[in-house]
């Protein structure tokens, strides 16, 4: 039996959608049976027994609020007293700016290796290695790499690279809570700064205050994004794009070039330096599906692309590709959606 | 106030070309270039130098020989000093071991409040040497800072940290590893004067034994993790091609996004169509 544990994130007193998909990841390793999953949840949650319906055989729930993402350090403390008393061979974070810098910490604290943002992995069931692909050289290559050295193998895993498993309730919700500060062999060395001495509780870090971005709903967790890149030509052809996306309830995206041109915000890139995206339709419109670009939505589960070129290599990665001038498609298309309205508008 | 930055040069990555053989990076070194993320590094210790002059800042890289380069061209933004890692036994070092080896080289050199990094550099793209680097000093670290103040004393800081869905603000006890990202603001481009000074630095290297290291913890032999496999990714689904530029092929193809639409929830039928439709189906 192998087993796998991932390390879940909480938002808000619950648990993160990413954490789900991790999940998702882990079962993918092996059947029922061949692998067991245990998520390591810390910081306070309401709902840790949602780990369970979603794909964990176990949960430990470490609710010190101490914990929360922003500071690594008593986290991997945490997180290598755990490891203290049990090793899985594979421990998976997501690539968060909470996993993507706990785990490199607890990496070295432990003097073992770890891939970063992987997008694919498989586990040769036989012998436990964990084969880690990732994208490197700005998405060029894919690089497939082993963490040969001690348990666990470990590896960041790219959110939206794979979908969570359907919700059951029905499965069994086995939830251990453990107080960090009373675990078993976990008064972690905190250093020079004295651990718990206030003002800093966190290993040198307090938290001030928490500014959420004001901004729309974003491409994140969209269902559609309708994306946009230099084939507009001029900024004006995005105001196309958003009135397009407004009637049919979509966010809109844009390639780099689009972005670098001042025609969208960074925050709707999507691509390797953008975000990484996995909505149910993806519409690229005037892009030309730059490897860099497929980086960021080749998970879309459906791709329909509108490019006045053939040839582009978006069309190989589409499930449809329609061959028009946008400035023709656009107007053409919001005619016909007269008849129809946006669906969320509805429930609204 | 003492400060290291460290400097990674890298391929140019707008200039990067393929092996059409074999699919690995062809690297050539005109090509290369200051880490572009790790500028924002340089420019937040220069901030803190603008403000307290008193302050020195050390640029501290890993890499071979003409990695110099980059470290002249921190010296050229207004760095005081400058440290090379290099060494052949330092090759094909993974984040581990270069973290194991810059950390080593900045205990020797000792005595540092902050030490500040790129969010990630662009050839490996991992972001992970910062965090690894402040684990390896027993160093509380801070990722994707934003905007730093320090306090007048020097031995605190506040910082803004960039996450997903928004921003923290958080006070932080020197000394400290932080990581940069882009909303620091534009890095400032070298002077006349900077260059010429840089040009004439002596520039001090390490190499393994200055850092008390053996080879089975460095390069290749020291690192954890092994690329065991390189591939050229082939993307292709099943696509369905319409051609649009009659105006039949129009009809159709925006026919066939509709009922995508419709398929995916996105859209209803307004209530004038559904009402029309119900109507001519009524006997
Ligand atoms: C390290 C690195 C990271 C990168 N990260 C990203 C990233 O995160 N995201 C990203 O998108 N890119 C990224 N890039 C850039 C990427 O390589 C491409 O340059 C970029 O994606 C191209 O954008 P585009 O498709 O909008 O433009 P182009 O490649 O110029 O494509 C424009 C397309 O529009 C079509 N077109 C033109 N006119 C019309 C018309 N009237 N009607 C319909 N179609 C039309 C053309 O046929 C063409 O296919 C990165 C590059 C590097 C080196
Ligand atoms: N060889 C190196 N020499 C100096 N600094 C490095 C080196 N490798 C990484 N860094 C620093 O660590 C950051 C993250 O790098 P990486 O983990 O390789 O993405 C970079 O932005 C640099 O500041």
């Amino acid at each position: 039996m192998n087993e796998i544990w991932i390390l879940a994130e909480s938002k808000s007193g619950h648990v993160a959608p990413v954490s789900l998909e991790l999940l998702a990841w882990a079962r993918s390793l092996g059947k029922t049976g061949s692998v067991s999953v245990t998520a390591i949840l810390p910081g306070p949650a309401i709902d840790p027994e949602e780990l369970c319906y979603f794909g964990a055989d176990s949960v430990i729930h470490c609710p010190s609020e101490g914990l929360s993402g922003f500071s690594a350090r008593p986290l991997a403390a945490c997180l290598s007293a755990l490891l203290e008393r049990r090793r899985p061979s594979v421990f998976l974070a997501a690539a968060t700016t909470t996993g993507r810098t706990v785990l490199p910490y607890l990496a070295a604290c432990e003097g073992l290796g770890l891939t970063a943002d992987c997008t694919e992995l498989s586990l040769d069931p036989e012998t436990a290695v964990l084969l880690q692909t990732r994208p490197a050289a700005g998405g060029n290559i894919m690089a497939t790499i082993r963490t040969t050295r001690g348990k666990p193998q470990m590896a960041t895993v790219r959110p939206h690279s794979r979908r969570p498993l359907e919700r059951d309730p029905g499965r069994t919700a086995s939830v251990e809570v453990m107080d960090f500060h009373e675990a078993p062999g976990a008064a972690p060395p905190l250093g020079r700064d004295g651990g718990d001495s206030p003002p800093f509780p966190n290993g040198g870090l307090l938290l001030v205050e928490e500014r959420p971005f004001e901004s729309s709903r974003g491409i994140a967790d969209a269902r559609a994004v309708i994306a946009g890149g230099k084939g507009f030509r001029k900024k004006e052809g995005f105001a196309l794009l958003d009135r397009l996306a407004g009637l049919v309830g979509a966010e809109v995206g844009a390639s780099r070039e689009a972005v670098d041109r001042g025609w969208a915000d960074y925050p709707r890139q999507v691509g390797l330096s953008g975000r990484t995206i996995s909505p149910e339709l993806y519409i690229a419109v005037g892009i030309s599906g730059a490897i860099q670009h497929l980086a960021g939505m080749q998970t879309s589960k459906t791709i329909v692309s509108i490019n006045s070129d053939p040839e582009a290599p978006i069309a190989a990665m589409s499930d449809l590709a329609i061959r028009a001038d946008l400035y023709e498609f656009i107007p053409a298309l919001m005619a016909k959606l007269a008849g129809y309205r946006s669906a969320d508008g509805v429930e609204a | 106030m003492k400060i290291a930055v460290l400097v990674k040069q890298v391929p140019e990555t707008d200039s990067l070309t393929l092996d059409p053989e074999t699919g690995t990076v062809v690297r050539s070194e005109d090509s290369s270039i200051v880490n572009p993320l790790d500028l924002y590094a340089l420019e937040a210790a220069l901030r803190i130098k603008d403000a307290d002059p008193e302050t020195s800042i050390l640029a501290l890289s890993m890499g071979p020989p003409q990695a110099e380069t980059a470290l002249r061209e921190a010296l050229a933004m207004g760095c005081d000093e400058a440290v090379l890692v290099t060494g052949r036994e330092f090759g094909g070092s993974d984040t581990w071991a270069t973290s194991r080896a810059l950390s080593a080289a900045l205990s020797k050199l000792g005595g540092f409040d902050l030490i500040l990094c790129g969010e990630k550099a662009t050839d490996g793209d991992t972001g992970q040497v910062g965090p690894e680097v402040a684990a390896f000093l027993d160093l509380p670290v801070l990722t994707y800072v934003g905007s730093l103040s320090l306090s007048s004393s020097r031995k605190e800081a506040q910082a803004q940290r960039i996450v997903e869905d928004g921003s923290q603000v958080l006070r932080c006890r020197l000394p400290m590893v932080m990581s940069f990202c882009k909303a620091i603001g534009e890095p400032r481009l070298p002077l006349l004067s900077g260059k010429r000074r840089a040009k004439a630095a002596q520039l001090r290297s390490f190499g393994l034994a200055d850092l008390g290291l053996t080879a089975e913890e460095t390069g290749a032999k020291g690192s954890p993790t092994k690329v065991v496999k390189v591939d050229r990714p082939r993307l292709s689904r099943e696509a369905t091609f319409m051609d649009a530029r009659t105006e039949e092929g129009m009809d159709k193809a925006c026919d066939a996004l509709i009922a995508l639409m419709l398929e995916k929830g996105l859209i209803v039928p307004s209530a004038a169509v559904a009402g029309a439709t119900a109507a001519r189906t009524q006997p």
